[in-house]
């Protein structure tokens, strides 16, 4: 990655210089009619600059923006490098938004041209059109069931390009000229943070912020063209942009599209990986398919697995940090990777990786050390949009559960006295799009950002993050209350999909509980307990019995801990639907929006404090073609077992 | 793949027909006709005759009266006694009500065997997969992944049919007949057994394949709703006789199928 920052300064630049330098070598794979076809650098470069040229003829400026819909496909990375070409700015949007939720980006950064992945998105950028009146480009990739739309704001992605190649030809000096005048402090791109209150922001990233911390990251972990990644997290967050196209563009590696989202699993295994991202949910969707399927094996299968995975509990982690073990354990181990651990990456398509990285949320102890134990470098990373990414990694040999890591060179990191923690780094955002006041409130003079985050160094100087500063409320007798924290330990059964705590002001805590459908299904059937849907199992009292027992043993490990044995669950009920975006109860990113399904399950909250047996509800639900419905159920309420503080005491 | 959808000329033609079964008249003088690009449903209460029809255009009974014709290069052209084998060269494919696929195969290989009338190279060359076998198995492979495409069934190209759901078992079955490249398509009873979801995702294939592939559908269904929202014109049968034939809005309105549907006090 031997490379001028100073000359290389921005993306189009970078894309110049690997189809200089490794022109033939994989930039972009993506699965077409069941074979993995791939982009070279080079013909990623020579598709960048038909479509620059068509976006430049059809009068896309420098400064301006262009909307890009849709999921991890090559043309619509190419896109995101053709307006940077010319110097507009990329705003890549959740392709599972709503019509609705897609206009607000679209009004607040003027956007006139937009690049749409199929039918589905271009229905919903046709829908707010009345609403967008600047919106007057839409470029779709793939044509399907688009044939017979009328509209003359819609175009080809081939048609773009054929006019792009027609506008290079009379214009030859024209695009090279405009990669040339791009600077590394100009905008890279534009994210809009999902946001757990009001509008999304527009977060302003410059090609120096980006490119810097990709390459400090990408240096730490010493990543080079050999290197490989899935791109299967939605494009418009950070989270998967920085590792499917910040990263690519300064290393040289390859990333691969997978052609639909139900076919991940196989085409990681068909890929092979070398580097890999996954929010905790996703790992633990895996290691949910994983526990289930091995449920389902014979009986000498299951006792193998059962054993070696107590080996690999015992001593699979330390093998991995390089720490001492005893020759018969390592021997055992061996013995358990031929015939266990080995299979099973292979089976999760892990059995290249290595570097992986997990983030967006706390990940449980157990879950985290699974990975570890079987021989996948399995990492924490600690970032946001507004940091491009990387602030924390924890480094090899220096993994812990519960830490984020130490801060990644060139990022300088304070803790306020109440605990929130600051990042002055080269990687911060220039600014929240047209919104002055929110970025005087997250950035200071000094330059250092606020980042809401709640937290503490460890002994060893890694980072330990809590909860959000604004969430750590107080008990009415004034202790501590920390409701992702109860959420995140509830959370960490397999069984508990989410949770929402209340407590903050109260005199208890209590919560709502949404199961996981799939692992309590499966429980179920293995009980002979018939059932219909969701609706039906959240009613039931065996499952009841069985989410109460999950916050019994949260209760037993609050109540060892003095400042938090106060915040033990007394109450709780489980929800009749599943929170989803589509009704706001969650982010994009899956957050809970706790303050709104406050107010919106108000009668809930009100029932479980005030002592009430079953509540009556009647929720409207939104579905994915937009329409409503309404749901209504009964709900129980159960209280949950307590334990003492005095325990605390006894075991301290 | 895109041709243009306006309803045509007249592609099949069923006239006078009646086929019995010792005493059982299963079919009593039905006469009707199927335009180029259109879909055309068949409904009738259970026992009317509507599979029967279907099984007479397909070549697996011979009617004892009455003719059918089929456009055949530009002209139509009657149909005597012709075997399934026939009437599927001829350009018809069907699916089935209690599907026909192979449980053990994977999807690939079942919507493969719908390509089977179109490879022409002999078994040996096929068997050691040599020269234009090797090439032609190329081609046919694209054109079944065009499929899986098409009804977005790439997640389960390897999965062994029996252990797929009904509904994507159904969709496989309609993945089958349109890897015959057909120019009319039986469907009978395509939403049979399906749930609320899959209804509606059949229904958007149906009506994809119907616009994209410009192929003309002639559907059985029970389900009313589905017959009145996707189909051009609706024949109705009633045992064994046509009782009704026009748009769905004409035979809604047709007191002969209200009194069929919902039984008359004699």
């Amino acid at each position: 990655m031997a490379f001028d920052i100073d000359k290389l300064d921005t993306f189009p630049k970078l894309l110049a210089h690997h189809a200089q330098v490794r022109g033939s070598l994989p930039a972009i794979r993506e699965k077409a009619l069941g074979v993995w076809q791939t982009w070279a650098w080079g013909r990623l470069a020579d598709e960048v600059r038909a479509l620059a040229c068509g976006l430049a003829a059809h009068g896309l400026t420098r400064g301006a923006h262009l909307a890009i819909v849709g999921d991890n496909r090559p043309r619509l990375y190419a896109a995101m490098c053709a307006a940077q070409c010319l110097g507009a700015i990329p705003v890549p949007l959740y392709q599972d938004a709503a019509a609705a939720e897609m206009a607000f980006p679209i009004q607040n950064a003027d956007i006139g041209f937009a690049v749409a992945e199929d039918q589905e998105q271009v229905d919903k950028l046709l829908e707010i059109l009345p609403q967008c009146p600047l919106l007057k480009h839409i470029y779709f990739d793939d044509p399907r069931g688009l044939r017979n739309y009328a509209q003359d704001a819609l175009m080809s992605y081939e048609r773009l390009q054929e006019a792009g190649r027609e506008f290079d030809a009379k214009n030859p000096g024209f695009f090279d000229a405009e990669v040339a005048r791009g600077k590394g402090a100009d905008t890279a791109a534009m994210f809009f943070t999902s946001g757990t209150t009001g509008h999304p922001k527009g977060v302003v990233l410059t090609n120096t912020a980006l490119i810097d911390r990709a390459a400090a990251a990408a240096k730490m972990e010493g990543l080079g063209d050999s290197d490989v990644v899935m791109a299967y997290l939605p494009p418009a967050w950070i989270g998967q942009n920085i590792f499917s196209y910040a990263q690519p563009f300064v290393t040289g590696y390859c990333i691969c599209c997978p052609e639909s989202a139900e076919t991940i699993i196989a085409d990681m295994r068909e890929i092979g990986p070398t580097y890999y991202f996954a929010p905790p949910r996703v790992l633990e969707a895996l290691l949910t398919t994983v526990s289930i399927r091995m449920e389902d094996a014979g009986a000498f299968k299951r006792r193998m697995y059962a054993y070696f995975m107590d080996v690999a509990r015992r001593v699979g982690a330390k093998i991995l940090d390089g720490s001492a073990v005893s020759t018969a354990d390592r021997l055992l181990y061996a013995l358990g990777d031929v015939l266990v651990y080995g299979p099973l990456r292979n089976v999760l398509g892990m059995s290249r990786v290595r570097v992986a990285y997990t983030a967006g949320e706390a990940i449980g102890p157990d879950l985290f050390v699974f990975y570890r134990s079987i021989g996948i470098n399995l990492k924490q990373l600690y970032g946001s949009t507004e940091t491009s990414v990387f602030v924390c990694i924890q480094p090899n040999g220096q993994v812990k559960s519960d830490t984020v890591g130490p801060a990644v060179p060139g990022v300088e990191l304070k803790f306020t006295p109440q605990r929130e923690l600051l990042i002055r780094s080269p990687g911060l955002f220039k600014e929240y799009y047209k919104n002055p006041e929110a970025t005087a409130e997250a950035k200071d003079a000094e330059g250092w950002f606020h980042t809401g985050d709640a937290g503490y160094f460890d002994p060893d100087g890694h980072v330990k993050i809590i909860d959000r500063v604004k969430d750590v409320g107080r008990l009415s007798d004034a202790t501590l209350f920390a409701p992702k924290y109860i959420e995140n330990k509830l959370k960490f059964f397999p069984y508990v999909k989410e949770a929402v705590a209340f407590g903050d002001g109260r005199d208890r805590v209590c919560v709502f509980i949404n199961f996981d459908m799939e692992a309590v299904g499966n429980w179920a059937e293995r009980r002979n307990l018939p059932y219909s849907g969701y609706v039906d199992l959240a009613s039931r009292d065996e499952v009841y019995a069985l989410v109460g027992e999950c916050i019994e043993k949260v209760n037993l490990d609050l109540s060892q801990d003095p400042e938090l044995a106060n915040s033990q669950v007394h109450r709780f009920l489980v929800l009749h639907k599943e929170l989803d975006a589509d009704d706001g109860e969650l982010t994009r990113t899956r957050k809970v929006r706790r303050g709104y399904i406050g107010e919106r399950y108000q009668p809930l909250v009100t029932a479980l404090y005030e002592g009430l047996r079953t509540v009556h509800v009647e929720a409207q639900v939104k579905y994915e073609d937009g329409r409503t419905g309404s749901i209504s159920a009964d709900l129980k309420i159960r209280d949950a077992k307590t334990f003492p503080a005095a325990a605390a005491k006894r075991a301290a | 793949m895109s041709e243009g959808r306006g309803i045509g000329e007249v592609i099949l033609e069923v006239e006078g027909v009646s086929l019995s079964f010792g005493g059982v008249r299963a079919l009593n003088d039905v006469s009707f006709d199927v335009r180029e690009h259109e879909v055309r449903a068949i409904i009738g209460p259970n026992g009317a005759g509507k599979s029967s029809m279907l099984n007479v255009i397909n070549g697996v009974y011979h009617p004892q009266q009455g003719t059918i014709r089929m456009k055949m290069d530009g002209a139509l052209r009657e149909f005597h006694d012709m075997d399934p084998h026939e009437v599927a060269l001829a350009g018809i494919a069907r699916t089935f009500q209690n599907l026909a696929l192979f449980k053990g195969m994977s999807v690939l290989d079942n919507i493969m065997t719908g390509r089977n009338l179109r490879m022409h190279t002999n078994l040996l060359l096929q068997a050691l997969h040599f020269g234009p076998a090797a090439k032609e198995e190329i081609a046919h492979r694209e054109a079944v992944e065009l499929i899986i495409d098409f009804l977005e069934i790439q997640a389960y190209r390897k999965t062994p049919v029996g252990r797929l759901p009904y509904g994507l078992q159904k969709r496989v079955d309609l993945g089958r007949a349109l890897a015959m490249d057909p120019n009319v398509l039986l469907l009978d009873e395509p939403m049979a057994g399906m749930n609320v979801e899959e209804k509606q995702d059949m229904c958007r294939f149906i009506l994809d394949v119907n616009d994209q592939m410009g192929t003309t559908i002639v559907l059985i269904e029970h389900d009313m709703s589905v017959v009145m929202d996707i189909s051009d014109r609706v024949v109705v049968l009633d045992y064994g006789k046509k009782i009704g034939d026009g748009t769905p809005q004409e035979v809604r309105g047709n007191q002969a199928v209200i009194d069929a549907y919902l039984g008359v006090s004699h």
